[in-house]
């Protein structure tokens, strides 16, 4: 994988056993951007989030064809280092999902895997990996307590933390703030757009405000399809699809 | 109630308010210049009356798009038709505040009689009573067509315009006696083709909301 961390996926087509989940995707997501993904349930937006760190590669019958490629190379070629793929890819997920042991464990922890030993070099990662995710302030004193003793919008940042301590290029966020009340959703999302400077992002939202809040761009999946995929502004103020049209203005989904 | 239908019933609502606003333009416009063919002084004053009415009913139209904004945050065609609504009230208010403007002329001229007819100056009342109800009805209908015919239909107002300014100058040329009256005639000249320009203004908006883009200007 070089330098470039865009996304460029081709005749995608995904199948859990019989059942077709996506049905050939094309999309080219830019790096340094905030991708929005939206779409009634069901209708993929998840399972392909997923295909980007092959975490897909973890389910029993699930079977993936076409191409997707990060930065230019096809993740799914043989050879490829899932575990550096997975490095280079965060995730969040919308259950906030820390580790039961320390805050400062759970930053450190894909920087242990790595291989990083020294104390002061796991405490900078820590440090700068906490302030990134706007929760230093909040836990410099209390490292060593348990994170499950943090709030649910402080948990989630603790995990959008534990993701970037790792250095990933792109982060992966599936519905990120559902569980989160206004004001830590606020803070998770003024967090997203610091980080699209350094980072590629890709999240799914059901919060149609939360998209158009955030994301450069935003894809409208139906029954496993990629409907509409415009500029975020463009989407919400003239979407070219009368079902991208219809879910958005709660016609249907 | 769905989520939906409260939604369009709210819409409706404005529907109808925009309407009852173009009736009050329409009286507002035509008695205006009624007053002064007539030299009706009572009937300039209900001109203010209707103005008033005119311009509460742009606060109330207003505030029932911003609460639709703020409750429902429209998006889509939804989102445009809500801020079409609010540009358009803003040009249909000004539209009531010229029509004052003729009403407030006409109370100054006395029994004097008129140094030039009135004729072009009806008409061209005529014809921009008719371009805002066209402008409003595009919007309700979402009729495109009826809003992009508002720009042609503008340059027979702004022939007359030309005509009747032509007319002024050669008065006052012929006897500067008649400069008093010419002067007012000409302002009145200029609002009725104001109105004109708010009511293809209109048009644009019932475009925008239909389309998506504002139609692009070629003159």
């Amino acid at each position: 994988m070089d330098n470039k961390f865009n996304i460029t996926v081709k005749n995608c087509d995904l199948y859990y056993g019989d059942f077709q989940a996506l049905k050939n995707i094309n999309i080219d997501i830019d790096e340094r951007e905030v991708t929005a993904f939206i779409g009634p349930s069901g209708c993929g937006k998840s399972t392909f989030i997923k295909t980007f760190n092959r975490m897909n590669d973890l389910i029993e019958d699930c079977r993936i064809t076409g191409e997707i490629k990060i930065g230019g190379e096809n993740i799914y070629a043989k050879g490829t280092d899932v575990t550096l793929l997975r490095k280079n890819i965060g995730m969040v997920f919308q259950k906030p999902n820390p580790f039961p042991m320390s805050i400062y464990d759970n930053v450190a922890f894909a920087p242990r895997t790595f291989g990083i030993k020294k104390k002061t070099e796991l405490d900078a990662i820590v440090e700068r990996s906490l302030k990134q995710a706007g929760l230093w302030g909040e836990v410099k004193d209390r490292l060593r307590k348990n994170a499950m003793g943090l709030s649910g919008g402080q948990q989630q940042r603790l995990c959008i933390a534990r993701a970037l301590a790792a250095e990933p290029k792109i982060l992966l966020m599936d519905e990120p703030t559902s569980a989160l009340d206004p004001i830590s959703t606020g803070k998770i999302e003024e967090l997203i757009n610091e980080l699209k400077v350094d980072y590629t992002i890709v999240i799914v939202t059901h919060n149609m405000q939360q998209a158009t809040r955030i994301s450069d761009k935003t894809a409208f999946f139906l029954l496993g399809e990629i409907i509409e995929y415009a500029k975020t502004g463009e989407l919400f103020s003239n979407p070219k699809d009368k079902r991208a049209e219809n879910y958005i203005t709660g016609r249907f989904g | 109630m769905s989520i939906r239908a409260k939604y369009e019933k709210e819409l409706q609502g404005i529907f109808d308010s925009l309407v009852l606003m173009c009736r009050h333009i329409e009286a507002a416009i035509e008695k205006c210049v009624k007053a002064l063919t007539d030299c009706d002084f009572e009937l300039a004053r209900d001109v203010f009356e209707e103005e008033k009415q005119i311009d509460e009913m742009e606060r109330s139209i207003e505030q029932a798009c911003f609460k639709i904004l703020l409750m429902e945050t429209p998006v889509a065609r939804d989102f445009r038709e809500v801020s079409a609504a609010l540009k358009m009230i803003t040009d249909l208010e000004r539209i009531g505040d010229q029509a004052r403007d003729i009403a407030e002329i006409a109370i100054q001229f006395k029994d004097e009689g008129y140094i030039k007819k009135l004729t072009d100056i009806t008409k061209m009342a005529v014809i921009v009573i008719q371009m805002v109800k066209d402008g409003v009805q595009a919007y309700i209908n979402r009729d495109l067509e009826l809003a992009r015919s508002l720009d042609a239909t503008d340059d027979k107002v702004d022939g007359l315009f030309n005509k009747v300014m032509a007319d002024c100058i050669e008065l006052v040329k012929k006897d500067p006696d008649n400069a008093e009256q010419a002067v007012m005639l000409l302002m009145i000249n200029k609002y009725l083709e104001r109105i004109g320009d708010h009511a293809v203004n209109i048009g644009e908006w019932v475009e925008f909301a239909l389309t998506g883009s504002h139609p692009k200007k070629i003159k």
